[in-house]
């Protein structure tokens, strides 16, 4: 496409570049409103039913007895309607609408045919509510991150399609010469998704492999999902709030070339440490044990660049909503990466393999990562396309500390409670019923978490439903933010 | 890094390395393991499951078992599996061939059960333990699945499937109604069976457990 003034700039070509700019923005903003909504909006009615489900499956593994006799509420359901719900229903609807809003504002190009969007969204939230009540009714496959009955999955694909051929030609159609870390990561993780998606679907569900090259496809499936797919969105979506609500570049466009293609290379092979010990070969486990360590790089060199751009305006988290979440989200990618490259260790691995260690591991990824960072996009982008502000300061605030610190509640009591398990379990001479009974303390502490986490949850959604029917103010209005700002940073800072 | 298709090319290769290395490579390796023929008992193993276990296994499937039990044992020295008597000998690859889906696992809430046909191979504590994990287990966290069982006026002769349940039980739960008992239904039996077939109790040669030579010896 030839390079088109903006509608701004030819209806008023008088104007100074900077507000040409800003208006050329809030044209591509306008372009990307409804895709956007629906897609945040689905996902925050997912995360909801996700926390539901959370907070049954929790409860029942301190008190087993608790909704007991509904067979479609049994635990192996609950759990698995969960993660379904918050893997494909609130993370990917979400990681949707951030993915193509990011690379529509950095290619400075319009979304075309935003409808096709929505019915893309449509088709996605259709194939989970199908495939999460599969689940329930006892149809999952049971086989980890593809639960979802196969008859379900064709409407993913379809939506998957629309979406990802959109997000790359709104990349085509891009007016920026320069092609930024972030679009570097959405272009990586649209492409991998699909792959790895379409083959895990052929051979462990259509044409199953023999034997245990099953958990082998299963497990390079499940652990890049969260790598490849989910990573660098959050990825993305840090290297682009940080500089942008800072104002200030990103410390070293160096360290972002040498983090993403160290990440590309060593994240993909890492998977198979969820079978070390297993019936798989040796060598592949070797590999995928050297290949989680050498994930060190790639976290390190994001955390010096990311940590590093906010040193001197550590100030900024103060007032703003969308910061604090996000550098939380980048803190916790820095501290849960590292911990999993020793988990991947033979002999740590002995003690935390089959624990409630790696369940809480695995939501330090999952929420204290990528949820946080996605939150914070969410406090970003709502206000840019519905052009209103966030209605309660107070609301946010709630959302931002009851989730934190519930989440880490979560993490350091299920750690230790996983720890004391793994121990034990090794330990022949104590009965496999005590290690049972020592978690029980821990499974408890994880259940308050829960509720802690859903208060955060009510309160977001409040603010968003509030949002959606707060009257739009005339004129010009000030962001939402927790303390005002020094007069200095009061233009930059939401 | 500003050239589109150079970033594509490496994002794609990135990829591509690993799907090659540890999805194909392992097929071609061990994609088509074929089961072992024992010339002591004249015939080959791993044998093939009964029609009633494989039905079980979808019962195991649907309600999600294996995110509490793995069904696998490490070698003895790596974790506690052999000692703590979850199997004889760790398993293998070749014990999977037969398995139209591994439930390898990766969660041990309970235990292993890989072996758990040769550890309890009553039907009758299966049913039990199902039914109310307490009554054989006290303390256990694991579901009760009473909606796998029915409660029933008796129709002539008891059945035979009918579950014995501890005096004391059936009278704290209501369940010691004259002319009524508790049965399983056949997802239950299904899945009992299925239990009931989960054992690793032949010999490979891949299984036996490395003995290191000794050191010191050999220096004549």
């Amino acid at each position: 496409m030839p390079d088109a003034p903006s509608l701004a700039a030819s209806l008023n070509p008088g104007t100074p570049t900077d507000s040409v700019a800003r208006a050329e923005l809030s044209e591509i903003d306008a372009s990307a409103k409804w895709p956007v909504l629906v897609f945040l909006l689905s996902s925050l009615i997912w995360l909801l039913i996700g926390t539901a489900f959370a907070l049954i499956s929790s409860i029942k593994l301190h008190t087993p007895e608790f909704l007991g006799s509904y067979e479609w509420l049994t635990f192996g359901r609950a759990r698995t309607a969960h993660l379904n719900s918050v893997v494909y229903g609130w993370s990917v609807n979400v990681a949707f609408a951030v993915a193509f809003w990011l690379m529509a504002r950095l290619s400075r190009a319009m979304l075309r045919h935003p409808g096709l969007l929505v019915v893309a969204a449509c088709f996605w939230n259709l194939g989970v509510t199908i495939g999460v009540v599969g689940i329930l009714a006892g149809d999952s496959t049971s086989i980890e991150w593809l639960e979802i009955p196969p008859y379900a999955t064709p409407l993913l694909f379809v939506a998957y399609a629309l979406v990802g051929v959109w997000a790359v030609i709104t990349f085509r159609f891009r007016r920026s010469e320069h092609i930024y870390v972030s679009q570097w990561y959405l272009l990586a993780a649209l492409f991998w998704f699909p792959w790895l998606y379409s083959i895990a679907q052929i051979m462990l569900i259509f044409e199953p492999a023999r034997g245990t090259v099953q958990a082998l496809v299963n497990w390079w499936f499940a652990h890049n999902v969260l790598g490849l797919w989910f990573t660098p969105i959050g990825l993305a979506a840090a290297y682009y709030f940080i500089p942008k609500v800072l104002g200030k570049p990103i410390h070293s466009y160096y360290l972002s070339v040498l983090g993403f293609w160290s990440l590309a290379i060593f994240y993909n092979w890492a998977g198979v440490h969820h079978l070390i010990g297993g019936p798989v070969p040796a060598w592949v486990l070797s590999a995928g044990i050297a290949a989680s360590l050498m994930m060190v790089i790639p976290v390190v060199v994001t955390a010096i660049n990311h940590h590093m751009t906010m040193v001197g305006s550590f100030g900024a988290l103060r007032s703003s909503p969308t910061l604090r979440f996000v550098v939380f989200g980048a803190m916790n990618y820095t501290l849960v990466s590292l911990t999993g490259s020793a988990m991947a260790v033979r002999s740590f691995n002995e003690i935390t393999h089959f624990t409630h260690f790696t369940v809480a591991h695995a939501h330090q990824g999952m929420y204290a990562f990528f949820t946080m960072v996605m939150f914070g996009a969410v406090y970003y982008i709502m206000p840019r396309i519905l052009l209103k502000e966030w209605p309660s300061a107070t609301l946010i605030r709630i959302h931002f500390w009851a989730t934190a610190i519930g989440i880490m509640i979560y993490w350091i009591g299920l750690s230790i409670g996983g720890w004391i398990q793994g121990t034990e379990m090794n330990n022949a001479n104590i009965a496999f019923i005590d290690v049972v009974q020592h978690t029980i303390p821990w499974l408890f502490v994880r259940s308050v978490a829960g509720i802690v986490i859903t208060i955060g949850h009510v309160a977001f959604a409040i603010n968003v439903v509030w949002m959606l029917f707060a009257r739009r103010p005339a004129g010009a209005t000030a962001p939402t933010l927790f303390d005002s700002p020094p007069a200095t940073q009061g233009a930059l800072a939401r | 890094m500003n050239k589109g298709p150079l970033i594509f090319l490496g994002i794609f290769f990135a990829l591509a390395f690993s799907w090659t290395g540890v999805v194909l490579t392992n097929q071609i390796q061990y994609g088509s393991l074929t089961p072992y023929y024992d010339p002591n008992e004249g015939k080959t193993f791993p044998e093939k499951p009964s029609g009633l276990a494989e039905r079980g296994r979808l019962v195991y499937q649907d309600l999600g078992c294996l995110y509490c039990h793995s069904q696998q044992v490490r070698r003895p020295g790596f974790g506690a599996d052999t000692e703590r008597g979850w199997g004889e000998r760790q398993s293998v690859a070749r014990d999977y061939i037969y398995e139209r889906r591994v439930f390898l696992g990766t969660m041990r809430t309970g235990p292993d059960l890989r072996n758990i046909g040769a550890r309890q191979p009553s039907p009758d504590w299966h049913y039990l333990h199902l039914f109310d994990p307490q009554i054989t287990s006290p303390g256990s966290i694991m579901a009760p699945f009473g909606f796998l069982y029915e409660y029933r006026a008796v129709v002539g002769e008891r059945s035979p499937k009918a579950l014995k349940l501890p005096v004391e039980y059936a009278k704290a739960h209501g369940l010691e109604r004259p002319g009524y008992e508790l049965v399983p239904t056949p997802r239950a039996e299904a899945l009992v069976a299925y239990l009931l077939s989960l054992k690793d109790t032949y010999q490979f040669p891949e299984a036996k457990p490395y003995v290191p030579p000794k050191k010191g010896g050999a220096a004549r």
